[in-house]
């Protein structure tokens, strides 16, 4: 107890707790004008409408995946599973590269949809393309429990009632599934906000246009500009801190339903 | 529920009419989007990286692989692993005994705190460690006055590698341990057993699978790391290169066949780490069956 106490707090605590009194040596005008320059609206801007972008594609194609592989048989159906859980186990500089490769102009996919202007590599598209990879399998491994508990008899009664079955999904099954749902949404959000790896190989990296926030952390520190530096870090922190509370109660919610 | 009666009355109507099934026409439109889906995402992804790494051939592969730098970055990888892991796995252990066994306040703030390292970007969490043990931050002039390096060098690399994994052993354990119970234990020290005894004997043998599991998850996140690590390793090639910031570093240099030969090594890895997995899983349910066969039924509620 006492053990797991101490190394919590040398691994985790004191490290975030140096990061929170470096920043409060600095005035609060000063946090601000560099937490908010120009630079830096465009990077939180890009990092949180493309975490947003993917986070949305997550939900409804990980929520078609949750249900195909908990409701139907077929062939393959337990290799899909395992691959499932793929961008959790490969290295984030690996999806980047390969990404890359794939989507751009001499790439697989890239040789097709390239002659038709969708441009995957070195634009905010591949941004979207890499946080959508990295997380994929939120969404899908949040809601396959719930789906795999769900009660049937509940679908039977209201077919018996005479319910159709879109009827039945929108009415009765949606509304269960939501709040697992808002979860996965969430986790694979709170993932894309903070992604690095995969991102850079893919994205140009390009100023007010393709640049991430985390990879203007990077780069204010290779300027020596530490200030710079963890006021950002400070500001994602913040909001890394508001995402947690909020998966909490959302899965607080979550589970009150199963209940 | 009577399986039968639920087969003939299913049977009794036209296949697509059955009140709680998509018909056929829906369920593999639903399918084939799923399938093409994982296909784009996931499959095609994964067969570039080799296709890449082997389009000069097996033998510019294995010239790839062997080229100094590239093996100094996989030996780095395997050592702070090496580390990284066991370091985990002790704090995963007690974190969940802690949070499993016993009653206490804070607890839920506890396994919170655990989560943590999750739910900060990997670069910040970098960051932080510079602003500790850098030359600028709070110990960096005393670590300085007495030579000792911790950024830019292999203990930054490892510090920062046990945060990020952090959470890995704990979290797969805390379920399984809440689910086993005390009972066990309680028996066990009612019949002589001493604490450490019980630990080793009962308590450790009932969470193998998770314990695995966790290890598993743990070393392949130890081995891919990128973006804590680039902050604090300064990239210092054949020194301080881990195998992620070695692909990088190919890849900015153009060459990609490198680059994608050691991506091709991290990629088996990931393959080897869900193959791992689906066998554990498979191996734990078939252990619950077996349990549930020997068990005097439940009463169902």
């Amino acid at each position: 107890m006492g053990y797991t106490l101490f190394y919590l707090g040398v691994i985790v605590l004191i490290p975030i707790g140096g990061l929170f009194l470096r920043v409060l040596d600095l005035s609060p005008a000063d946090f601000w004008r560099l937490a908010t320059t120009d630079r830096a609206l465009a990077a939180y801007k890009l990092t949180f409408g493309a975490s947003l972008i993917a986070a949305a594609i997550n939900a409804v194609f990980g929520t078609l995946l949750a249900w195909v592989l908990v409701r139907y048989h077929f062939p393959g159906r337990r290799f899909l599973d395992a691959l499932v859980d793929f961008p959790f186990a490969l290295p984030t500089a690996v999806a980047g590269l390969t990404l890359a490769n794939l989507f751009a102009s001499t790439g697989w996919l890239g040789k097709y949809l390239v002659p038709l202007g969708v441009n995957g590599a070195f634009t905010p598209l591949g941004v979207v393309i890499a946080l959508t990879f990295v997380g994929l399998p939120f969404v899908t491994r949040t809601l396959q429990p719930v789906l795999e508990s769900f009660e049937r008899e509940v679908e039977e009664a209201a077919a018996t009632l005479g319910s159709g079955r879109l009827r039945t999904f929108l009415t009765i099954i949606a509304p269960t599934l939501l709040p697992a749902v808002l979860t996965g949404f969430a986790l694979a959000f709170a993932r894309a906000v903070g992604e690095y790896g995969s991102v850079i190989f893919i994205a140009g990296n390009k100023p007010y246009e393709s640049e991430i926030a985390p990879l203007l952390i990077i780069i204010r520190l290779e300027e020596y500009d530490y200030t710079g530096a963890m006021a950002l870090a400070v500001v994602l922190l913040i909001i890394s801190f508001v995402l947690l509370i909020t998966i909490n109660l959302l899965e607080r919610w979550a589970s009150r339903y199963q209940n | 529920m009577g399986e039968e009666g639920t087969s003939q009355w299913r049977r009794g109507r036209s296949k697509s009419q059955r009140g709680t099934e998509e018909s056929p026409f829906v369920k593999w439109a639903l399918i084939s989007v799923a399938l093409i889906f994982v296909l784009i995402f996931l499959l095609v992804p994964l067969l570039n990286v080799f296709a890449q790494a082997l389009s000069k051939g097996w033998r510019a592969y294995w010239n790839a692989l062997v080229d100094p730098d590239t093996r100094a970055a996989i030996r780095l990888t395997l050592t702070v692993t090496a580390i990284s892991v066991p370091l985990n796995l002790v704090f995963g252990v007690a974190a969940a005994w802690a949070v499993a066994k016993f009653q206490f306040r804070g607890k839920s703030l506890l396994v919170t705190l655990i989560d943590l390292p999750f739910s900060v970007s990997p670069v910040v969490a970098g960051l932080m460690f510079v602003v500790l043990f850098g030359l600028q931050g709070y110990f960096g002039k005393w670590l300085d006055a007495r030579d000792i390096k911790i950024i830019f060098a292999v203990p930054g690399i490892v510090i920062a590698t046990v945060f990020i994994t952090f959470p890995f052993v704990a979290r797969e354990l805390i379920p399984v341990m809440q689910a086993t119970g005390t009972e066990q234990e309680e028996a066990a020290l009612t019949l002589g057993a001493s604490g450490w005894q019980t630990f080793w004997r009962v308590t450790l043998p009932s969470v193998k699978w998770g314990l695995l599991y966790g290890i598993i998850l743990c070393n392949a996140r130890a081995m891919g790391e990128f973006g804590a690590v680039s902050v604090v390793s300064g990239h210092i090639t054949g020194v301080t290169d881990t195998m992620p910031l070695r692909v990088e570093k190919l890849y900015q240099e153009y060459n990609a066949t490198g680059a994608f030969a050691v991506a091709s090594l991290l990629a088996l890895l990931a393959l080897l780490t869900l193959g791992l997995k689906t066998l554990l899983e498979w191996k734990q349910a078939r252990d619950y069956e077996r349990a549930q066969q020997t068990a005097p039924e439940p009463e169902k509620t």
